[in-house]
């Protein structure tokens, strides 16, 4: 390890996209719109090399993403082998594809914690922004087998205009499914939720009464459940340190094996990704260019060079800044002082400005095949 | 606050599955690992901590606590009480 390498903080969590493979279509999906085949997934002991490498590099959590984790018929192997090297594990499941005994076993195999998505409150609208019918009781189903394996449960509930409306109502549903943590994340606009931005994204005046009825509920359920709640980026003053800063707490790794400093990082031109295939992870979180591309405050241009959060947010979003201001060096655009603040005003603004909201909005759903476009 | 994260003296505060105390060895330092969470515990925390097993009740963990450190009894159960009420809230420790 070099000197420089001393100042790089040890990663705290590695997300691991186990596959991209997933029963749901949610318009809102994180997953690029090239999704990565099956055939290019990174077989069990590869998954356990990493880690392995990843326990030994420091990482305290490994998060199993994708898709669907439980599409892997190895997630218990994997499982299993995470907790006997000491890493804190948690599934990130959509709930279709467990079953009651693959539960019980990913229990037995040591799983720490299960994070359970929801799609909305009311069944009908949950399948329908799922784009699977049946969806909703199946995950009804997937907390109960959840709970009873004794595993703690978080409900995560991604916020858009089609269920905007009850957000509170799906604070008080991961209540009722004995959920001791509920995440209510405001859609953020990258991959499949920027291509559906228009049908999603509610009105400055929905998005402010959903925030404030669930921090209301803080209150009401302290003790019982936690909320973590993220609010909506283009209705905010300054950006989020997303991330908690580029190459700073944490790495995804694609179901193929390459290493990104963020889920979305891909769509930044000219960064090159190492493959765990081909580079240790110690490598790649100090000695890769694009880890080190936007890490600490270097890189920085202004508004952010001379500004006294730069180490608070960090200049926010990489990929939104991209985005939006059409470089990945600029601030986050979210920010008031950027330059490019107005064109997110704008954005907001349309969809405050439409005069009738259309609550059942068509959506581009996450298929294996992004659809040609219409023109 | 709910009655949940209130402590009583016969209270067996235990950290719930979902929760763990680890030394990390890369850190050189005591964690608390939780869903989304780590918090570095100090060594008043870890020697809390230890001692909730489920078992023991609150008032015999600071029972041990005071014997083992001589230190104030008063004092012993007031730090106690905050960090696990604090937890409880957190859902970091059943009481």
């Amino acid at each position: 390890m070099s000197a420089d390498a001393k100042k790089i903080p040890t990663p705290v969590g590695l997300l691991a996209e186990l596959t991209h493979r997933c029963p749901l279509g949610c318009p809102y999906c994180s997953n690029p719109l090239a999704l990565e085949p099956r055939a290019d997934e990174l077989d069990t002991a590869s998954w356990k090399d990493i880690f392995s490498q990843a326990a030994a590099l420091g990482v305290l959590h490994a998060h199993f993403s994708g898709g669907e984790p439980a599409a892997r018929r190895d997630l218990v192997e994997i499982v299993a082998h995470c907790a006997k090297v000491g890493l804190y594990t948690n599934l990130i499941t959509s709930g279709v594809g467990l079953t009651q005994a693959l539960v019980k076993e990913l229990a037995d195999a040591g799983l720490d914690h299960a994070q359970l998505s929801i799609q909305d409150s009311e069944a009908e609208s949950a399948d329908r922004i799922a784009g699977y019918s049946g969806a909703f009781a199946r995950k009804r189903a997937a907390a109960e087998w959840i709970t009873q394996a004794g595993l703690p449960l978080t409900v995560n509930a991604v916020i858009h205009r089609a269920n905007v409306a009850r957000a509170g109502k799906m604070v008080e549903f991961a209540v009722a499914l004995g959920a001791r943590r509920v995440e209510v994340a405001h859609t953020q606009y990258y991959g499949w939720a920027m291509i559906n931005r228009a049908a999603l994204m509610p009105t400055a005046a929905q998005a402010e009464a959903a925030i404030a009825e669930v921090e209301a509920l803080r209150k009401t359920y302290a003790g019982v459940i936690v909320i973590d709640h993220v609010i909506p980026d283009y209705h905010a003053r300054y950006p989020k340190a997303c991330m908690g800063g580029w190459g700073k707490r944490g790495l995804n790794v694609t179901p193929s094996g390459k290493a990104l400093p963020c889920h979305a990082a891909e769509t930044i031109p000219g960064l090159e990704f190492w493959n765990v295939r081909e580079h240790s992870l110690e490598d790649i979180w100090f000695n890769s260019a694009a880890f080190n591309a936007f890490r600490g405050t270097d890189w920085m241009r202004e508004p952010c060079r001379s500004c006294e959060r730069k180490t608070i947010d960090y200049g926010g979003c990489r990929c939104q800044a991209l985005t939006l201001a059409g470089d990945a060096r600029e601030a986050d655009p979210v920010c008031h002082l950027s330059p490019y603040h107005a064109k997110v005003a704008e954005i907001g603004e349309v969809a405050a400005g439409s005069k009738e909201i259309d609550c059942e909005p068509a959506y581009v759903y996450r298929r294996v095949k992004l659809p040609e476009p219409a023109e | 606050m709910s009655e949940e994260s209130q402590t009583t003296s016969v209270s067996r505060p235990r950290l719930p599955r979902g929760v763990r105390l680890k030394h990390d060895e890369t850190r050189g330092e005591w964690l608390l690992l939780a869903p989304e969470r780590v918090i570095k515990a100090d060594a008043i925390a870890v020697a809390i901590l230890q001692r909730c097993d489920g078992i023991a009740t609150f008032d015999a963990i600071v029972d041990d606590l005071a014997a083992a450190f001589s230190a104030d009894r008063g004092r012993v159960e007031a730090d106690v009480r905050a960090l696990l009420e604090n937890l409880a809230a957190k859902r970091m420790v059943d009481l």
